[in-house]
């Protein structure tokens, strides 16, 4: 078992998940530069966050004609987990594994800051370790995190049960357009969703930053032990 | 030869940058404005050549990259 | 274009901010007259600020040593011991001229700077702080300017993967027309990792490394040694452009570079650019430099020598290779993309010589122009307002309504919430952020081990304007003590001395008395200063602002599980620890009530030591809980904090005497404190420390008696002033 941590120039993430992945939820992994242009022996792939070519086009937009890509997009055919958070989840919809775009914040601003979100009733093999309808605490970080799909994707992306994570109050709720709940405009208040198969996760908000008590929050750790049993069910 | 890319954000989709731009105007007195959107604008400069087939290279490199077609329009203006 | 090469004139030195016996003196020295590209190098390299010429004289009264330092100032950064093989590089710099200019870019590349000089010595930075002040919020301009440059912070820091993990933001008149943008960066390193900015080894090859060269930024470090006037509006094409995806790219070429041999020393390229860079390279190793100006990547056609010389482009370096390991270098800086061009070699004949379309353009020995700078000290003189100001007895102020002027205090941006300011940055990314923006001190855990790094920025500027002297002193234990509340011990400072015109004697004063004191200060509490910077010329119009001496102080913990909880719980009581005297002079509620006048409280360092070695212990031993300092705004102000930090309201009562007083009155080495009450009595008991229980968190209601009406609120309304203070004053 081992996972790929693919490094873009202006990654600044990748430290963070190497980390998590390694040493908090034991999933062996090493760092891919872009560059290479083989996943050969890697069962998963992480994207991590940070401002790929500076998000200087958009946000993954350069990104997405790495080399690595390729290999990226056949790890997902082949129904092996990538994992695509913030710039990450930007590059997974610039790429078109996942359907939609990140659009600029609805302030306008850059937000770091805690968000409370809400497991949906999906068959996402990330969520295994969370329960339906439970509430997390997990931070964003991003400038352009306003999720967008037109009108019939978003009513597949529900059909499908594809939504995995909602930005809502504290209890659960869904806000009514107040940005209290979902500060950055997200549509349908979405923060996570993955593909038809599952194996695809996009998600805004950093789950390795709340994966242990020292940090002040440990929401986001079972995210990574449920991608660990995954890759152990399939070794 | 030099050409421009103009992208912008498709109408259907809302540009809180065009919005911040206009409320601004608005409350400097330029009441008049009725919409505003930003957008972007790629100056491209390509060996001479027939023109036709230069558009058309220029036409794939929006498709492909300097616009996003699930959000954005591009056009290569005049 | 030949202009470079004519030899340059008085007035040409006077348009470059050379004074008439400056020039005679660069004449003497070199025994003829230098050609323009040479003078305008003499004059950047002899502005206030890159030569220090007229604080110099009392920057040597600092304390610089101490067993931890490994480097103190002079270096791009200072370097302290942690332990376990670790140190950490820190600086603080100003970039306040650019900042008032263009607040984004202003913001942006003083970041990018900042985090240049640490990542240039092979620390990877870890976190950035940022000490803002800012004008009046309802002042032309200011809320643009707040705007700005908290964006252009957030840009920077957050593309290029550094926390921003706190900082100061405040707002004074004083600064309506000069803001002040000082900038902070902290990196971790291996003992055996660090690098310096030395060229030695004559015959090993000179590298440019980053980003092209344009004419942006030519004469910034100038322009940061003038007064502010109209003219300046002229300046706005010197302001640079920050590329954080380039400055990003740069550290993780550098870090990969410097695991292997090629390295022998290296620089940023900040003010003054590639002058102040080989100049200062050259001189630390007491070595010369052959730089062909040719081989210098350009970004624009037609430039000059001059221009070559002295632009201030960003993120670009200066290497100084060890021979032989030229493929290595091209073929790390290709893989990250950036350019890596040999543009001379090192010489042992103490001299620079730049060479451009095969004419030699620079021929300067180099001491004269690195170390020999001019040295001034200049006249001082007491200034006439501290006359008016400084009155022995102390103000008094009756209030009608002690809740509601709490409010009032906590609604004023200088006390609220500066959430609206930290949500722009990313105050997490690197996982280390243990405790983030808007407590007392940021605390960052350390890999691998179990120690922690804590900082702190902090000066107040009333008491500054009041008594710089005493003023300091306080910055210095506020900053000390803050520490402390987290469980760290300060074990270095970094200082940004900004300042108004040195050339008036009442600011040279005012930077004396300050320098006096911060040196006094830091001399009790044995911490020493390892880097820094002084910004003078913070005037406009003639107007200067107030002396803001900011110390930035970074602490050490050695066990990251003795450190502050996160929550409180109900019913938790509230212990007052330590004393000294309190006065309404220079505090923040007498300067909200219209009143700047008044003798500064006396620093008691006897007492600021015990408070800190209490609050140090009370960790240890796992008696302390939480810490909160008591500083501006005074006991009622700190226990609104406690309060809204806990989420519940709290019933208890302030010591006796005058209400007003009592409840906002500042001075003396305080700190409020929650934890195992027997422990901490015991403690005190053993260092002869005050400590008296004040009352307990809990319920709705917000309730201090006093010695006379007591002072009631809501948590409810605390939370909301506080909560929209910040907002409201920005019409956010």
């Amino acid at each position: 078992m081992k996972a790929a941590v693919v490094v873009f120039p202006g990654s600044n993430c990748d430290h963070d998940i190497h980390h998590v992945l390694n040493e908090v939820a034991g999933v062996p992994a090493e760092y891919v530069w872009h560059g290479e242009s083989s996943l050969a022996g890697y069962d998963a792939a992480v994207l991590p966050g940070g401002f790929s070519y500076g998000d200087y086009l958009r946000c993954g937009a350069i990104a997405r004609f790495s080399p690595i890509m390729p290999e990226v997009e056949r790890l997902a055919r082949e129904g092996r987990p990538v994992l695509g958070i913030c710039n990450g989840f930007q590059v997974l919809t610039e790429c078109h594994l996942l359907p939609g775009a990140l659009l600029r914040n609805r302030k306008l601003k850059f937000l770091c800051q805690d968000v409370h979100l809400r497991v949906e009733p999906s068959a996402s093999l990330y969520a295994a370790k969370y329960r339906k309808g439970e509430v997390l605490r997990i931070p964003i970080a991003h400038m352009d995190g306003n999720y967008f799909c037109d009108p019939d994707t978003l009513r597949e992306l529900e059909e499908g049960k594809r939504v995995v994570f909602r930005y809502v109050r504290p209890d659960g709720t869904r806000e009514d357009g107040d940005g209290t709940a979902n500060p950055n405009g997200a549509l349908a208040s979405i923060a996570g969703i993955m593909n038809k198969e599952g194996n695809v996760l996009g998600m805004m908000p950093h789950p390795e930053r709340v994966s242990e008590a020292a940090l002040g929050g440990t929401d986001g750790r079972r995210l990574f032990q449920a991608l660990k049993k995954f890759l152990e069910g399939r070794a | 030869m030099q050409l421009k890319v103009q992208v912008f954000l498709k109408a259907a989709v809302l540009d809180p940058q065009g919005k911040a731009v206009l409320g601004s105007l608005h409350s400097m007195g330029f009441t008049e404005v009725g919409d505003v959107r930003v957008g972007k604008v790629f100056s491209i400069q390509v060996p001479d050549g027939d023109p036709e087939t230069v558009k058309l290279r220029v036409e794939q490199m929006a498709a492909k990259l300097l616009c996003n077609p699930v959000i954005e329009e591009f056009a290569i203006l005049p | 274009m030949t202009d470079a090469l004519r030899p340059g004139t008085l007035p040409d030195a006077r348009s470059f901010g050379l004074k008439e016996e400056e020039f005679d003196r660069i004449v003497a020295r070199l025994g003829r007259t230098p050609n323009l590209t040479e003078l305008g190098i003499f004059a950047v390299l002899w502005s206030e600020h890159c030569s220090y010429k007229s604080s110099r004289i009392h920057l040597k009264k600092l304390p610089t040593k101490g067993k931890r330092v490994l480097q103190g100032p002079g270096e791009n950064a200072g370097v302290v011991d942690i332990g376990q093989g670790l140190c950490v590089v820190f600086k603080m710099e100003s970039h306040n001229h650019p900042s008032f200019i263009e607040p984004f870019q202003g913001a942006a590349t003083g970041v990018g700077g900042i985090l240049r000089d640490v990542f240039t010595m092979g620390a990877r930075p870890i976190a950035c702080l940022d000490s803002l002040r800012f004008g009046a919020p309802d002042a032309p301009r200011m809320q643009y300017l707040v705007d700005g440059v908290v964006a252009g912070i957030g840009f920077y820091g957050n593309c290029f993967g550094v926390p921003t993990v706190g900082g100061e933001t405040t707002f004074f008149e004083a600064y309506n027309e000069n803001i002040l943008v000082n900038a902070f960066t902290l990196g971790l390193a291996r003992h055996e990792d660090l690098f310096f900015g030395r060229a030695s080894g004559a015959g090993n090859p000179v590298y440019y490394v980053g980003s092209k060269t344009g004419k942006d930024g030519i004469h910034g470090a100038t322009m940061a040694s003038e007064e502010f006037s109209d003219a300046t509006e002229e300046k706005r094409p010197t302001v640079q452009v920050g590329d954080p995806f380039t400055e990003k790219l740069l550290l993780e070429a550098l870090l990969e570079l410097m695991k292997t041999d090629a390295i022998e020393g290296i620089q940023d390229m900040g003010a003054a650019g590639l002058t102040s860079s080989s100049f200062e390279m050259a001189g630390r190793a007491g070595t010369g430099m052959r730089l062909d100006l040719d081989q210098v990547p350009l970004r624009e056609t037609g430039m000059t020598p001059y221009e070559i010389m002295l632009s201030e482009s960003q993120e670009r370096m200066l290497l100084v290779a060890r021979h032989g390991h030229d493929a290595t270098i091209a073929r790390i800086f290709h893989k990250w993309g950036l350019d890596a061009s040999l543009i001379g070699e090192v010489t042992g004949d103490g001299r620079m010589v730049c060479t451009w379309k095969g004419k030699t353009v620079v021929d300067l020995p180099i001491a004269p122009l690195a170390q020999d700078a001019p040295l001034y000290d200049r006249p001082r003189r007491r200034p006439s307002y501290l006359r008016k100001v400084t009155v022995e007895a102390d103000a008094k102020a009756d209030s009608a309504d002690l809740g509601g002027d709490l409010l009032d205090l906590l609604e004023h941006p200088n006390f609220a919430s500066k959430r609206w300011v930290w949500r722009q940055y990313d105050h997490q990314v690197r996982t280390n952020t243990v405790i983030g923006p808007g407590l007392d001190a940021a605390l960052l855990r350390v890999k691998g081990t179990r120690m922690g790094v804590a900082m702190t920025s902090d000066v107040n500027p009333l008491y500054c304007y009041l008594d710089p002297r005493e003023g300091t002193r306080f910055a210095v234990a506020e900053a000390a003590r803050n520490l402390a509340c987290v469980g760290a011990q300060g074990i270095g400072v970094t200082d940004c001395l900004n300042f108004g015109n040195p050339e008036k004697p009442e600011v040279m004063w005012q930077f004396k008395e300050a320098v006096e004191g911060m040196a006094s200060a830091l001399k009790a509490f044995k911490i020493p200063v390892v880097s820094g910077n002084v910004s003078l010329y913070n005037d406009t119009e003639g107007r200067s602002i107030w002396p803001t001496p900011t110390v930035a102080m970074v602490g050490l913990v050695k066990d990251m599980r003795r450190v502050p909880e996160r929550e409180l719980p109900e019913g938790a009581r509230v212990l007052l620890a330590g004393d000294g005297e309190v006065r309404l002079a220079g505090s923040q509620y007498l300067y909200h009530k219209g009143t700047l006048v008044g003798r500064l409280p006396k620093l008691d360092l006897k007492m600021e030591r015990k408070l800190q070695k209490f609050l140090l212990k009370g960790y240890a031993k796992r008696a302390l809980r939480f810490a909160h300092d008591v500083s501006e705004g005074g006991l009622a102000a700190a226990l609104a904090e406690v309060a809204l930090f806990a989420g519940m309201g709290f019933d208890g009562s302030v010591p006796g005497g005058d209400p007003v007083l009592q409840c906002f009155g500042e001075g003396g080495g305080r700190a409020l404190v929650v934890g195992e009450e027997e422990a901490l009595a015991a403690l005190a008991r053993a260092l002869d420390l005050p400590l008296r229980p004040l009352g307990v968190l809990g319920g709705e209601a917000f309730r201090l008696s006093t010695g006379g009406a007591p002072l009631e609120t809501t948590l409810d309304a605390l939370q909301r002033r506080f909560e929209g203070g910040f907002k409201k004053a920005m019409r956010a």
